[in-house]
């Protein structure tokens, strides 16, 4: 069984409370945050490698990002993953998730005679979800997002997806296009035989010509949504500072939630 | 003087009957959309089977319109089915603005119809307006809620847009206002076999007070701990609110579920009352609490950012300040 992890490199969410927007240039500042796999392309793996267990085959992460990614790539090779499929070219600035959806489904084909395309629901950075539908539609395979099950019984898949307040069964088959959710499984930890081991899996760089892509279906020129202003949210609170013993403060919140009209 | 804009959809999600609020939410900001694009159209798209008697509650909360596709094989939302109909009803009408709850199922379909029609949409929308060179601004969160960035999409067509429930104001619903239903077909499925097949739905409501229709939340972090949790049921049951939690406090399997859980990837509440125990205040939590009307805040550390977004702050152990608020509450009721 072919399997093809989509996996994308984030900075590591731990610190996005420290990220900012220099006022001069209006671009974001977060110098010094390490990359990451994005948090929930991990669970993917994970699934991936259980299926690979129970069936045999490969997992083959994909990944579009800057040339510099592999040093994150290779965590996921650490944890298992047997090969690793860099998707970078500066024509792949700026794309959103339809020109994303395009270049990993260009990389998808290139790798061919995959069974199965598993991703995170969501990135850590941007979260659209988009990715896992959009990928489907443009390979043309069945697709689902926010699976909490996956099992695969005599070549029909049976999966779990979220809604609110519950979940839907569905059955389907191979291929698919399926972006998991945190709950289905918990990542494994690297070990060390599995690092060293990662520095010798075979790692293919592809750009926009090996690739095939028309430079104009890809980056900024291929997005139909354009990026304009960044800015911080305003939350214009008081921060009034409620002090003296505690039961007096508590006699102040009392106050407030009478006045509020939640308390009589 | 800019041209007018061209007809705004909104997508009215249901299941099993009921329309989500965020649908009617949508309508409320698509009525506005349309008041500064020159008066265009809003029209609600209504897939189901037997869904008819819903069009009327669409009309009263702004609705011009209702597309009606009333089929047994939209009986079961599946995104292949719903997308292949949503995609003819696009293609044929021409809508300039297409709205999607960012619910579960109105993500997945939104981002399935935009890739077929190969245009723009932006995700998880805190705020949609019409700048004043009358282009369609759809503004998204990043990096959890941290940064906001302005979305445009000038030249694809339509413009799609989804929004997390709870960010807009649902519309006073006025059953004085008409519309018109147009009845549409699911043709499109004639030939079509799907090779998903959705088995079977479990849904369960959660018996308490469901926390975004709760006038008070009172929520907790990880400063509150597993022994001190229950005291925050007893709190909001003495307000008749509804607890709610941050991340760590749901992975540390204290509250009651990923329902209870607010922001980011949890739910947007604008109680008239949010009063927080032992929260620090990242970026994920912030983002689905801060549009409450009074916010208090009780954590142990002066420093912690929950205090920027509060109208009230205590710095205290909000394990030792949970009993004495309690105290304080039941004394005050018991006069």
């Amino acid at each position: 069984m072919n399997i093809a992890v989509c996996v994308k490199p984030v900075p590591d969410p731990k610190h996005y409370d420290q990220i900012t927007i220099d006022p001069e240039t209006k671009l974001l500042k977060r110098q010094g945050m390490s990359m990451v796999i994005n948090p929930v392309d991990k669970n993917a793996i994970e699934a991936a490698l259980q299926l690979k267990e129970r069936f045999g085959g490969k997992v083959v992460l994909v990944s579009m990002a800057p040339p510099d990614a592999r040093e994150t790539l290779i965590e996921g090779l650490a944890m298992g993953a047997d090969e690793a499929c860099l998707l970078s070219d500066r024509a792949f600035v700026g794309s959103d998730t339809l020109a994303t959806a395009r270049v990993l489904a260009a990389g998808l084909k290139k790798i061919g005679e995959l069974d199965l395309v598993l991703t995170g629901s969501e990135s850590a950075d941007s979260g659209t979800s988009h990715i896992p539908s959009q990928l489907g539609e443009l390979i043309g395979f069945p697709h689902l997002n926010c699976l909490t099950e996956l099992n695969l019984e005599v070549s029909i898949l049976k999966m779990k997806t979220k809604i609110e307040n519950g979940y839907v069964e569905y059955e389907g088959s191979l291929p698919m296009v399926l972006g998991v959710a945190r709950e289905i499984n918990t990542p494994r930890y690297t070990s060390l035989m599995g690092v060293v081991a990662a520095q010798y899996k075979p790692f293919t760089s592809w750009g926009l010509s090996d690739l095939g892509l028309d430079p104009a279906s890809v980056g900024l020129a291929g997005s139909p949504t354009q990026p304009g202003d960044l800015h911080m949210p305003k939350h214009g609170r008081k921060s009034e500072m409620l002090e003296g013993e505690t039961g007096d403060i508590a006699g102040k919140i009392i106050a407030i939630l009478r006045s509020a009209g939640v308390l009589a | 003087m800019h041209q007018q804009l061209g007809a705004v959809w909104v997508l009215a999600e249901q299941t099993g009957g009921r329309l989500a609020e965020v649908s009617l939410e949508l309508l409320g900001k698509a009525r506005e959309l349309a008041s500064h694009g020159g008066g265009s159209l809003i029209s609600a798209v209504l897939m189901g089977s037997g869904t008819v008697f819903l069009a009327e509650e669409l009309i009263a909360c702004g609705a011009d319109k209702v597309f009606l596709v009333d089929d047994p094989r939209l009986e079961l939302y599946q995104n292949d089915t719903y997308a292949l109909v949503l995609e003819a009803l696009i293609k044929k009408h021409r809508p300039e603005i297409v709205l999607c709850g960012a619910t579960y199922r109105g993500s997945e379909l939104s981002a399935t119809v935009a890739a077929r029609l190969e245009t723009g949409l932006a995700a998880h929308c805190v705020d949609l307006y019409i700048n004043d060179r009358g282009e369609f601004v759809q503004v998204v969160p990043a990096f959890g809620g941290m940064v906001l960035g302005d979305i445009l999409c000038p030249k694809a067509r339509p413009q799609m847009a989804s929004v997390k429930p709870g960010m807009f104001q649902k519309p006073e619903r006025d059953t004085a206002r008409t519309g018109e239903v147009i009845k549409e077909t699911a043709a499109v499925l004639n030939d079509y076999k799907s090779p998903l097949k959705a088995v079977r739905t479990v849904q369960s409501q959660p018996p308490e007070l469901p926390l975004e229709k709760a006038e008070t939340v009172v929520a907790g972090g990880w400063g509150v701990g597993a022994d001190a949790w229950p005291l925050l049921d007893r709190i909001a049951g003495e307000l008749a609110g509804a607890v709610g939690c941050t991340r760590p406090a749901l992975d540390e399997g204290w509250a009651r579920g990923e329902h209870t859980l607010i922001g980011t990837s949890g739910k947007t509440v604008r109680p008239r009352v949010y009063i927080g125990f032992g929260v620090s205040g990242s970026t994920h939590h912030i983002v689905g609490m801060k549009d409450s009307g009074v916010i208090i805040n009780i954590n142990i550390d002066p420093s912690a950012p929950i205090f920027q977004v509060s109208d009230y702050g205590v710095v205290a152990d909000a394990k030792k300040f949970l009993p004495v608020l309690l105290e304080k509450i039941r004394e005050h009721k018991g006069k």
